[in-house]
């Protein structure tokens, strides 16, 4: 029996892993999830087969479950928009977290109880599984942009350190046997989780994808030491291969902002943004029909869309000025900041769900070097990314964060929909540059008009 | 014991399927391992079938719940994100 549940864990673990290899290449990418979507319904009916044997009430029920958050999940996931595809992993990280904390709950509960090595593992995964669900819970308020200013206070690394050492010290009494087992066991599960809140709480909004891919390794950690905990396999190699590739992941996003994990958790961003970053000046607008002359005459084109485009549902009309424009024989390329939208990648995706092929898409490496040959650099509701000072400004908050150098093409049009500052709060030079031009308005709107103009030259 | 081996090969597995991989794929590997550590719903399952107590049945089956979302959930968001993804002459053929 448990030798044919073995051969199914193996079958399923190389499905796994197999499928996360695939999906790091655009060629196999597709392919890959497939692949992993079989090794897990390898592993859960392998289990279900040759696991414990249990009455036609519990199997019943355990289907009734699977069939509700299933449902639940499924129904959500298929009709969410694109641009709240971040919010979608926040969720289902947290959810996973606290299913792996709620395993070890159960487990604790139990007369035959984990004791010795195996009740440290349960700790261990309740502590992180807790953590990686409040933390998700605040990642997820905050990346659909309802969670207002950071929460600061002094001494807050502090409190978080003690709340630590707490935690450390219930799972100790735990192990000692010291005072009312159930209490010490939910205190711990409640601590863990106030813990995952309070060290998100006090993060900005820049540096949230960051610590989302964190909590999701997180995740992957708690279900790997869930997995040592009841002895299972499949557990430990699924749980530890997205533990390890998710510190991995988080610390190239971490590098692509040119910030160390250190600073996203300890220091937060921003504490010194605090300008209204209106800038000093002068902006120079440019007409429609001016703009539309400059694009459609440029030889090159390299096109830098932000989270504002998105925003703006303006992806579509882009992709259709961008036809006009390579219609006309103008070379137009996509120059993609490695966290332009919520999250690495994001852009991509949303670029890619207009129609744009991911061909005409450059990394930040390939496209820096090009600008100073650019006839016109468009900037659609960037602003971070692009601002110039994080090269040549030693004191300003993003100095050091590698931007697109949009500043040095031969002239810059930006539509921005207003006069403020982008998600890290900070003032962005590039605007009152001598080759800048500002079209004000709804991105939508303004490329739709674009679109226009272009036709009737 | 003969877990910590594995673990610490999982470790490195993890560490080195993953190493090249572009930029524009970050999000949707991201989702795509948020799926991949839904295999918990196994877990989650194992202890549900074993449960005794009436307290730790309901943990189990709330926690059945949670880990089926996070399976279903994290399979539709990367596959709905990486269908997206299309080189030129994939686009073309499709407006055809």
């Amino acid at each position: 029996m448990i030798e044919g549940g073995l051969v199914s864990d193996l079958i399923a673990c190389a499905l796994l892993i197999g499928g996360v290899k695939a999906m790091s290449h655009p060629r196999h990418a597709r392919r890959g999830i497939f692949i992993a979507g079989v090794g897990m319904l390898v592993a859960i009916l392998g289990n279900a087969v040759f696991g414990p044997t249990v009455t036609g009430v519990r199997s019943a029920l355990a289907l009734v479950a699977i069939a509700l958050g299933g449902g639940l999940a499924w129904y959500e996931s298929r009709r969410v928009a694109m641009t709240a595809m971040p919010q979608m992993v926040a969720l289902f990280n947290g959810l996973g977290g606290g299913a792996a904390a709620l395993i070890v709950l159960t487990r604790l509960f139990e007369p035959g109880r984990p004791a010795g090595l195996f009740l440290v593992f349960g700790c261990l995964a309740l502590a992180i599984g807790g953590l990686s669900f409040g933390g998700s819970g605040v990642a997820l308020i905050k990346l659909a942009g309802r969670w207002g200013k950071p929460l600061r206070f002094r001494f807050q690394n502090g409190v978080h350190a003690l709340l630590v050492l707490v935690i450390l010290g219930l799972g100790t009494g735990l192990f000692l046997h010291v005072g009312s087992r159930s209490g010490l066991v939910v205190l711990l599960a409640v601590l863990s989780v106030l813990l995952g809140v309070g060290a998100a709480a006090p993060i900005g909004g820049a540096d949230m994808p960051v610590v989302i891919s964190l909590y999701n390794a997180l995740t992957g950690v708690a279900v790997g030491v869930d997995g040592l905990m009841l002895g299972n396999p499949a557990l430990i190699v699924a749980g530890t291969v997205v533990g390890a590739s998710g510190i991995l992941l988080t610390r190239l996003m971490a590098r692509a902002m040119n910030r160390s994990l250190g600073q996203v958790l300890f220091a937060h961003f921003g504490e010194v943004a605090g300008t209204d970053g209106s800038g000093s000046g002068t902006f120079k607008e440019m007409d429609l029909a001016d703009a539309a002359v400059a694009l459609a005459y440029a030889r090159r084109v390299r096109v830098v869309p932000g989270y504002g485009l998105a925003t703006a549902q303006a992806q579509h009309k882009l992709a259709e000025l961008t036809e006009l424009l390579r219609q006309r024989n103008v070379e137009v390329r996509f120059a993609i900041h490695p966290v332009a939208g919520r999250m690495p990648g994001h852009m991509n995706v949303l670029l890619a769900e207009s129609g744009v092929p991911y061909d005409l898409v450059q990394d930040l490496e390939e496209a820096n070097p090009e600008f100073p040959q650019i006839d016109v650099a468009l900037v659609i509701g960037a602003n971070d990314v692009v601002n110039p000072g994080a090269r040549n400004n030693p004191a300003s908050p993003l100095y050091g964060m590698p931007v697109l150098d949009v500043d040095r093409a031969r002239r810059t049009l930006v539509i921005k929909r207003g006069r403020g500052t982008g998600f890290a709060g900070v003032e962005n030079p590039l605007f009152s540059a001598e080759s800048t031009y500002l079209l004000y308005g709804d991105a939508r709107a303004v490329l739709g008009q674009l679109v226009g103009a272009v036709k009737s030259l | 014991m003969n877990d910590a081996f594995v673990l610490l090969l999982a470790a490195f597995t993890g560490y080195e399927i993953i190493s090249r991989v572009p930029a524009l794929l970050h999000t949707p590997l991201m989702s795509g391992t948020n799926f991949i550590h839904g295999i918990i719903l196994v877990g989650s399952l194992l202890v549900f079938f074993t449960a005794q107590g009436f307290t730790a049945q309901i943990l189990a089956w709330v926690g059945i719940v949670l880990a089926s979302a996070n399976v279903v959930g994290g399979f539709v968001t990367t596959e709905r994100m990486l269908a997206l993804f299309r080189t030129g002459r994939q686009v073309e053929a499709r407006d055809d």
